[in-house]
């Protein structure tokens, strides 16, 4: 809502030096949220004034018609000077708009007298887009025929205002209109209210134009009244227009203007019918499914049954609350209107605007409530405007159909309440006098029945009233306090074995990045997914940002992989990522959410079908990487070698899952595997328990080709959630023994296809209690140990507990593990 | 062993003679001094200390000597290898301090170098912003709670008092996640616009009295731009307990902005609207930067809070008792409040970021400065 405060001062009495600032200020503390607060006409200055053009001098040969004009700007037509103008809406005897020489319009444009077209042009004739007024820049300004000559044109036309752009919460539909900010700043202010509401009304008669209201849960009221023999020619004054503009709003004709005007004025958003394009009584219902309307903005709409209309017997004249209908429109040649203000169902209007995407001026204000005891004002304002400045005459037949109940429920409020809400104590006339001055009515001493004004639909429960009573006696009031908060229990361990994670990870050198979890079609081929890859059964998006990505992530890949590449692209060619967040599995024949009342908490049923209805939401952990992990330098070459078939990049990705399991306390088990989107000969199964968490190593060359990334890129992705531990895992502090240390190494030729780590275990399995540690230091292939094979070499630390280990012991040891890696993996030893 | 000759003249025995010994001393003793590094030191003592010396060797004749001239020669020769020995022991010293000083000097290196060899992770800011925030309160009691990113309708909007058609079940530019099964008898699936479900969770599952922090990601289909984002971070706090007040609200997050800023830096609460909240307020920080000083004072601008003196941080307000009956908590016993804030608008302020693209692109300069911890 746009506030222009000489508007605003119309209704209130604010202090004559109050700026736009301070009255912003006064209604922020009162909870209008002012975003802005716009200086109007700042960029002009005079003189401005009005000139009455004396004589018009058709000037030809131009590339265009110029007119050189005499305008009198001041007492005597002697004092007439010589404009040039180029426009050609006026006429000789019209008063208009002059910059004269010394005036600056805004754009920092001043104004001279200069030679042009062969004449001296002493002043500027201007048009509304030149002043700054708007954007009409068909022809000048034509001033009423009542300005005098002379008289100060900045003052006329409004030029200098200051606008108040106010963000209306949707609880407060009042505050659309000028009369509810009007009572917000009176209230701030403390200073009386002239309601623009407060007018007489006619009484209704049994002769209006008939209406019938055939959905009185859609449309409880309905008042009309006709006005004849408007002068289609009256254009709207001045300072309308410039009001509608500044509100934010275009002028458009007399008829039009004053409805809008009203609206802005009071918050009832009216219509106004061409009467004689009317057949008819007029009904309020629901549409019939597939009936035909065609709305003000020239859209042909299909209609449905949810849909409110207003409907004479030629079928359905208007979407009620959003938008007229184009049969029935004012023409520019019509005399004879019938003005409606009606009261509709907020969730009625809401809907069908938005079902057909037709916000408006009107269905905002519906949406969020109107006053209904203000219709007949508002009908009757337009009335007496239309009257007044289209010299038309008002019907005598006024119709008032209502359905409402005549008396309002009232709330029942302890007077303690909004003392208790707060946490201050207020008086009870204090709570009074406050719901009082909002316009309550308030009986009652401690326990109060309090009646809300018709233009707060949103007040209905104690708590509604608590609110207007401590923000009006001001939130900055209210005393600090802290509340005996119960001891609690500090972080769950999944929580604070997910920050060791990140740590972990930040601490092995990569760096954490937060993607968006939208990915599409595209994204899952270049991950050369199987078309029964389950990781392609997402769910899906109604309404994504982009159709390229519509559906939810199941892989956290997509976006790090991506993030990858726009880091390279920005001339990074060693980047580690690595990204936690929540991956998405729709359930096997999940079906909808059952739609729940709020009004007690739902069974434990019901909240189970809730749950069952969401999809698998498990957190991944992922890394990504490319280009060296330890860059060369002054000590040497850097690791690995990136473009090199040799590269081990892939073992920094399997390495990455090993810290992610330390980090949680667990251990993984690394098989090799074959899975997309990964190398087929460079890829890890990660196990726990048996069971399969994750995959690392280096991705398919084929998928990196897609994905423009560069050879070796290797990544790692986790179900953390599977790592997470359920309760603490504390560390088993081990037994540290004193006793010299026994070290034996050994090397084992296997056939090449044996895993390292199934040597290795056969081997500490084999060596028994004595073995403290073993390490594979070693890995040789070629023509020494023959085709196909490989050597391993081992390092074993033997040492006891309670004595020096003999030689004999250790050697014992030793080939006991070696025979038993011989006996599991076929290891022959080495030399042997 | 034949018994001691008695008749032997100690002074003929040759090496024991006062004059050999202190010449053997004296020789002994200028090898050392000669001697020009450790090796030819080494040579010096083998010929004057070792096993074969003439002092080792005339030690060993004492032994033939008659018990009266023992003790004499004893002395003598004793004393002669304790000054060989401390002449030896200091220059062994000597020399080996000469060497290590020259060693040492040629072992120097450029400690300039740089030692980039393992490269530096980070965690990103939201996150640990997030746990930042998520600790101040745990630290007076709190509890940390989350939940699913994917909600039902009924946890996102309906439970925190959002009807279907309100208004502020439009405005708030939700994802709808494509709901097999889906009719006008059932609700949909929905990105949570908020962390608030997790309230709502938190109420249906937790014993009262409640105090929870809920920090996560929340979807709007808001297009990126400088200062907004699809998806970002929330961090809201619920607290529900008999007697809850509005102060003990402006308490909480006084004392809350106090251990983000600093001393002194107190909120401000704006009468707003919020559906979830009656009464409702929008929550101002005292700008942390110019402290208030920049207001009116054009000498002294200030970026932060663009001289307004203070910061819009988030919302808040206390529960609306239809909250608590939708989620069976007696509204007539207990109340409580809640708050809410951007994490990315916090991180924005509090770290002189100027535009979102450099929070949610993952380029690593932005990441890399904050380390760890902020």
């Amino acid at each position: 809502m746009r506030v222009p405060l000489s508007w605003l001062r119309e209704y209130v009495e604010l202090p004559a030096e109050a700026t736009g600032r301070d009255v912003a200020e006064r209604l922020l503390r009162a909870g209008l949220e002012v975003e802005t607060v716009h200086q109007s006409g700042v960029g002009l200055s005079g003189p401005l004034v009005v000139g009455h053009v004396l004589e018009i001098e058709e000037l030809t040969g131009f590339k265009k018609p110029i007119r050189f004009c005499q305008v009198q700007v001041g007492q005597s037509p002697q004092e007439a000077r010589g404009v040039i103008c180029g426009a050609r809406n006026f006429a000789t005897g019209d008063k208009v708009v002059v910059a004269l020489p010394g005036a600056v319009l805004p754009g920092e444009f001043k104004i001279t007298a200069r030679s042009t077209y062969g004449h001296v042009s002493d002043g500027m004739i201007c048009s509304a887009r030149e002043l700054g007024l708007g954007d009409d820049h068909s022809g000048i300004i034509v001033l009423p025929d009542e300005c005098e000559v002379g008289a100060d044109a900045i003052e006329l036309l409004g030029v200098r205002d200051e606008v108040l752009d106010i963000a209306v919460t949707p609880d407060r539909g009042y505050c659309l209109s000028m009369r509810g900010i009007a009572r917000e700043a009176a209230i701030a202010y403390g200073s009386a209210l002239r309601d623009p509401a407060l007018l007489d009304t006619p009484a209704p008669t049994r002769t209006g134009h008939p209406v019938f209201l055939l959905d009185p849960a859609g449309c409880d009221l309905f008042v009309a009244r006709a006005v004849h023999g408007i002068d289609p020619l009256a254009p709207s004054p001045l300072w309308m227009q410039r009001r509608i503009q500044l509100a934010g709003m275009r002028p458009i004709s007399l008829i039009v203007d004053i409805t809008n005007y009203v609206m802005l004025e009071i918050g009832q958003p009216l219509h106004a019918y061409a009467a004689d394009r009317l057949t008819g009584p007029i009904t309020v219902r629901r549409a019939q499914a597939g009936e035909l309307l065609e709305t003000l903005d020239g859209q042909h709409r299909r209609l449905g049954p949810e849909d409110l209309v207003i409907a004479d017997a030629s079928g359905p004249i208007g979407l009620a609350g959003v938008m007229g209908g184009g049969a029935t429109e004012v023409q520019p040649t019509t005399t004879d209107v019938l003005v409606e203000g009606a009261h509709f169902d907020p969730v009625a209007i809401a809907r069908t605007a938005r079902r057909h995407k037709l916000p408006s001026e009107a269905s905002r204000r519906f949406e969020r409530g109107v006053d209904p005891n203000a219709a007949a004002a508002a009908v009757q304002r337009a009335v007496d405007l239309l009257v007044l400045l289209g010299q038309g005459e008002a019907d005598t037949a006024v119709t008032v159909e209502s359905t409402r109940p005549s008396v309002a429920e009232p709330i029942v409020i302890d007077a303690a309440l909004p003392s208790r809400v707060a946490g201050l104590e207020y008086a009870r006339e204090t709570v009074a006098g406050r719901l009082q001055e909002i316009g309550c009515t308030v009986e009652g001493a401690d326990t109060l029945r309090v009646i809300p004004p018709s233009w707060r639909p949103d007040l209905n429960d104690p708590n509604d009233l608590a609110e207007e009573v401590i923000r009006l006696e001001g939130y900055d009031r209210l005393p600090s306090t802290m509340p005996q908060v119960p001891a609690g229990r500090g972080l769950t361990v999944q929580q604070r074995y997910r920050r060791r994670v990140g740590r972990e990870l930040a601490a092995a050198g990569y760096v954490e990045v937060l993607c968006y979890p939208f990915v599409g079609r595209r994204d899952l081929d270049q991950l050369l997914l199987a078309e029964d890859d389950p990781r392609r059964n997402t769910l899906r998006l109604l309404n994504p940002l982009s159709d390229e990505q519509p559906e939810l992530r199941t892989t956290l890949l997509p976006g790090l992989l991506a993030t990858l590449r726009r880091n390279i692209g920005r001339g990074f060619n060693d980047v580690a990522l690595f990204e936690t967040g929540l991956i998405f599995a729709p359930k096997q024949g999940a079906t909808a959410p059952p739609r729940l009342s709020t009004a007690q908490r739902p069974s434990g049923e019901q909240l189970a079908a809730l749950d069952a209805a969401l999809p698998e939401q498990p957190a991944h952990v992922a890394v990504v990487m490319a280009g060296l992990r330890e860059p060369a330098g002054w000590w040497g070459p850097g690791r690995p070698a990136s473009s090199d078939a040799g590269s081990t990049l892939w073992a920094d990705a399997i390495e990455a899952a090993r810290t992610v399991a330390r980090a949680c306390g667990v251990e993984l088990e690394v098989t090799q595997s074959q899975y997309e989107p990964w190398h087929p000969g460079r890829c890890a199964r990660l196990l726990l328990d048996g069971r399969v968490v994750g995959h690392a190593g280096e991705l398919h060359p084929k998928a990196l080709t897609e994905l423009g990334l560069p050879p070796r890129t290797s990544a790692m992705e986790l179900d953390l959630d599977a790592l997470l531990p359920a309760r603490d895992l504390p560390v088993q502090g081990p037994l540290v023994s004193t006793f010299p240390v026994a070290t034996q190494d050994v090397a084992l030729v296997v056939e090449r296809g044996v895993p390292a780590k199934a040597v290795e275990t056969a081997l500490a399995r084999g060596a028994g209690v004595l073995l403290e540690s073993i390490r594979l230091f070693d890995v040789y292939e070629g023509e020494r140990i023959g085709e196909g094979r490989k050597s391993l070499a081992f390092s074993l630390r033997f040492r006891a507990a309670d004595r020096t280990l003999t030689v004999e012991e250790a050697t014992a040891a030793r080939d006991a593990a070696v025979s038993l890696a011989a006996e599991q993996t076929g290891a022959v030893l080495r030399g042997a | 062993m034949s018994a001691p000759n008695k008749t032997f003249d100690p002074v003929e025995v040759e090496a024991l003679k006062p004059g050999e010994v202190e010449r053997a001393r004296d020789q002994a003793l200028a090898a050392f001094a000669v001697a020009a590094d450790l090796a030819a030191l080494h040579e010096a003592k083998i010929a004057h200390a070792g096993d074969r010396s003439p002092l080792a060797l005339a030690n060993r004749e004492i032994g033939a000597l008659p018990p009266a001239a023992k003790a004499e020669a004893g002395k003598r020769v004793g004393q002669a290898r304790a000054a060989v020995n401390a002449a030896l022991a200091s220059r062994q010293a000597e020399l080996e301090a000469e060497r290590d000083a020259r060693v040492l000097v040629e072992e120097s290196v450029d400690v300039t170098l740089p030692w980039d060899r393992a490269p530096r992770g980070a965690r990103h800011p939201l996150t640990t912003l997030q746990e930042r925030i998520a600790d101040a309160f745990v630290a007076i009691g709190w509890e940390i709670a989350e939940g699913p990113e994917v909600e039902s309708e009924w946890m996102n909007f309906d439970a925190l008092n959002i009807p279907r058609d309100h208004p502020a079940r439009t405005t708030q530019d939700t994802f709808f996640v494509e709901t097999p099964g889906a009719s006008e008898a059932t609700d949909s699936l929905v990105l949570r616009t908020h962390t608030s479900p997790v309230q709502i969770r938190s109420l249906l599952t937790r014993e009262l009295p409640v105090y929870v922090i809920c920090p996560g990601r929340v979807f709007r289909s808001d297009a990126l731009d400088a200062t907004h984002t699809p998806v970002f971070g929330q961090i809201e706090g619920l607290a529900v307990d008999e007697g809850i007040t509005m102060a003990d609200l402006k308490g909480t997050l006084d004392h809350f902005a106090t251990v983000m800023f600093g001393d002194g830096i107190d909120t401000r609460l704006r009468p707003s609207y919020f559906p979830f909240t009656e009464p409702s307020a929008e929550m101002d920080l005292r700008c942390f930067v110019c402290r208030g000083e920049s207001v009116g004072n054009p000498d002294r601008p200030c970026r932060t809070c663009n001289s307004e003196g203070w910061i819009e941080w988030g919302g808040c307000g206390v529960v609306n008792p239809r909250v608590l009956l939708a989620v069976g908590v007696d509204p007539d016993r207990y109340s409580g409040f809640a708050f809410g804030m951007g994490l990315e608008r916090t991180l924005m302020f509090r770290h002189s970021v100027a535009d979102m693209h450099d929070i949610v692109e993952g380029d690593i300069r932005f990441t890399l400065p904050f380390g760890v911890e902020i």
